[in-house]
């Protein structure tokens, strides 16, 4: 008994975990390449979702055109926030382009609350509601598997892409050194919007997964998790793809056990006490890379 | 140069949006629809100011217009409104109705009671929402404005209420607050009782939200009473506002400790979360709600199937064949579109039970809040005033401000509410 709810209590944090970490990968990368923190990306995360969901219940389109329409609008959307907003700030500091970011957060929570009210929406079960049965009480959800193996998927993808591909090595160059690669001929400015464009379709799907798991669609949807996930990038050390999904599914795991074991009211304090106590110890995070300042 | 149009044009935007953000609202027609927005709010302005009255008596309330709450405050206000015509209708003593948007918030419901202040208001409604009506009947009792609540149940709006827990009096009694509502503990005990007579369940599990007093209270007084009557709650588990989407937590353990009945003191809108999430795990106890689960038949996007078999304990019945509330709930339908709650019904007597305790009287229109409260606290308070409305009969109130009627258990039956006995 006690050993049946602790599996069921692992399984429902690798639940909770599996949709941190697809969205800290989003997190991750565009940190990772462009240096900054998008704080916006849980509120394209919000976008994707309303976009999923208009897509499958008001024009009755099936889950796959739906996430497509998804990933479409926020790539669109995310190249046009990096246009208006970040690109004009690339030689300014860094803290300017941080509150920036947290501006443009605010923007589209009050945008989508304006057009699609803050009334709640229930998110349609896009993947069952059913899972795989694994003897008597204990149930993996097949949305839990789907946003696994879309993190997994995800991640190999992404550490191809930036290993293997011209336009990837490129953004790498661009990561360690901005001028550097642009003497080497390569264009820093299309470069770092590839960078928000992949983002900002991660979080889509990122959405239409945290939305099909939890389902309750409001404005604010995506600020909690978005603080959570980035926690999460943090937690496993910030830019590397990696540690945001190991990172992801640690916090998930976390959350669930000191809710269930500790006290539901305490969750949320003891996984950023977590937090703080891995930057205390190990301040580049589970698989950071140590970075030596230049003095 | 064209560098700074653009970014004048984004700061114009976002001023813009943040004002449509928290537009105020104070629509008198545009129902109980869940397409409220700020536009549509702004245009219906002109409308609700058209229709004023003069020589009226100005009566104002706050409630949760837009929002996750939204679906209490627009029906609060709708049957207020209902009331407010038929009344100005018989001649005699005239009315005149305003509601702010308060967005389940307490911040802004002070202001919208500021504003409600400003505008002349002599009786207010309170707030529709517990959260809110703490803070504006606080306000309220400085000002010696008479308030009457339709919804706001918690005892902190009235004070003076001991605490069954820690046995202490927290909150001084409010001398000019009044609640149309059963008060939380009289809902939560009689929720146990309920659970007892009709022998509902063995094991009883409770979720509910700690960081409200409405959930707060009623899970305070089921659990004293579930004590006195020896139900045995075999698990109680939390959440808040920041872990209010994930209840896996919650469910397992209701569900290893054998639970067959969850009590789920809570707004429709987390309840709907765990009815989804308890589905996907396969475990279907006997859910047995509170007031604040109506509504969640009409929640956007939510299968109605999850709250098949859902009890809830309420004063309102629309189903019921009571000349009164049929007149009204058609009344509502042809002019709101949809059927009333208990929210509407509440307020609609709120503003009934004013106008019968003032009837006699010789009141004139623009008679000073702070008399016409004494006038009505002298009236609600003396033991020959009682009132037959829509969600009671004979409803009585004393010096506490709670009043007394029964409640009436219903069940979700076909995506309909059934009234159990």
């Amino acid at each position: 008994m006690v050993f049946l709810s602790f599996v069921n209590n692992l399984i429902n944090g690798i639940s909770l975990g599996s949709v941190y970490a697809i969205i800290a990968l989003g997190y991750t990368m565009v940190y990772g390449i462009a240096k900054m923190l998008n704080f916006a990306h849980g509120d394209i995360i919000m976008v994707g979702a309303y976009m999923c969901f208009f897509a499958c219940t008001g024009f009755g389109l099936p889950p796959v055109l739906g996430i497509l329409t998804a990933i479409l609008v926020c790539t669109v959307l995310g190249i046009l926030i990096e246009q208006l907003a970040y690109k004009p700030l690339r030689q300014v500091t860094s803290l300017a382009v941080l509150i920036t970011a947290i501006g443009v957060s605010y923007f589209l929570q009050n945008a989508a609350q304006l057009m699609w009210t803050s009334n709640p929406r229930i998110f349609p079960a896009l993947f069952g509601n059913g899972g795989i049965q694994l003897g008597g009480e204990l149930t993996i959800p097949y949305k839990t598997l789907v946003t696994i193996c879309a993190c997994v998927v995800i991640m190999v993808g992404l550490i191809l892409f930036t290993g293997k591909t011209r336009t990837g090595k490129a953004m790498r160059a661009c990561s360690e050194d901005k001028d550097a690669a642009q003497l080497m001929g390569i264009n820093v400015n299309a470069t770092i919007s590839l960078t928000f464009a992949i983002g900002s379709a991660l979080a889509a799907v990122a959405g239409v997964l945290l939305c099909s798991a939890y389902p309750k669609l409001i404005p604010t949807t995506g600020s909690m998790p978005g603080i959570k996930a980035f926690t999460a990038a943090v937690f496993g050390g910030i830019g590397s793809i990696p540690g945001a999904f190991l990172g992801g599914i640690l916090l998930g795991i976390i959350e669930i056990f000191s809710s269930a074991y500790l006290s539901t009211e305490l969750a949320n304090a003891i996984v950023f006490l977590v937090l703080i106590v891995i930057l205390l110890v190990k301040p580049t995070g589970l698989l950071g890379k140590k970075i030596r300042e230049k003095v | 140069m064209s560098k700074k149009i653009l970014a004048l044009a984004l700061c114009l935007l976002l001023a813009a949006t943040c004002f449509a953000g928290c537009g105020d609202g104070s629509s008198s027609q545009d129902g109980g629809s869940s397409s409220q927005g700020g536009a549509a709010s702004e245009a219906s302005q002109a409308q609700g100011d058209a229709s004023a009255a003069e020589g009226a008596i100005k009566i104002g309330g706050t409630g949760p217009l837009t929002g996750g709450a939204a679906i209490y405050g627009n029906a609060a206000k709708n049957g207020a409104q209902i009331a407010v015509d038929e009344i100005n209708a018989l001649g005699g003593l005239q009315f005149e109705l305003r509601y702010e948007d308060d967005v389940h918030d307490p911040e802004k419901a002070v202001t919208a009671y500021n504003t409600l202040k400003d505008w002349g208001m002599q009786v207010f409604l309170g707030s529709v929402t517990s959260k809110p009506a703490v803070a504006t009947s606080t306000e309220a009792n400085s000002d010696h404005i008479f308030f009457l609540t339709p919804s706001a149940s918690s005892t902190d709006v009235l004070g003076g209420v001991e605490n069954p827990l820690t046995e202490t009096v927290e909150i001084e009694r409010k001398d000019n607050i009044f609640q149309m509502c059963f008060v939380d503990p009289n809902q939560g005990s009689a929720s146990a009782q309920y659970i007892y007579d009709q022998k509902l369940g063995e094991k009883v599990a409770v979720i509910y939200k700690n960081d409200d007093v409405y959930s707060t209270g009623i899970y305070n007084s089921f659990a004293a009473k579930a004590q006195e009557l020896e139900i045995e709650i075999v698990s109680t588990t939390t959440f808040t506002d920041d872990t209010s989407t994930d209840f896996s937590v919650q469910i397992a353990d209701a569900k290893d400790n054998g639970a067959d009945l969850v009590f789920l003191p809570m707004y429709y809108e987390a309840a709907s979360m765990i009815l989804i999430q308890a589905d996907s795990v396969g475990y279907k106890p006997q859910w047995f709600g509170v007031d604040g689960m109506d509504g969640i038949l009409t929640l956007d996007g939510f299968d109605t199937a999850l709250a098949e078999g859902v009890m809830l304990l309420t004063p309102f019945n629309a189903d019921s064949d009571d000349e009164a509330t049929s007149k009204f709930v058609s009344t509502y339908k042809e002019q709101f579109g949809d059927v009333p709650n208990q929210f509407a019904a509440d307020s609609y007597d709120c503003v009934w039970s004013i106008y019968n305790a003032l009837k006699d009287e010789e009141v004139a229109s623009d008679i000073s809040a702070s008399d016409l409260c004494d006038k009505l606290i002298a009236k609600f308070t003396s033991s020959d005033f009682s009132y037959d409305g829509l969600t009671g009969e004979n409803m009585t109130w004393d010096e506490t401000g709670a009043v007394s009627k029964s409640p009436k258990g219903m069940v979700i039956k076909e995506g309909a509410y059934v009234g159990m006995d």
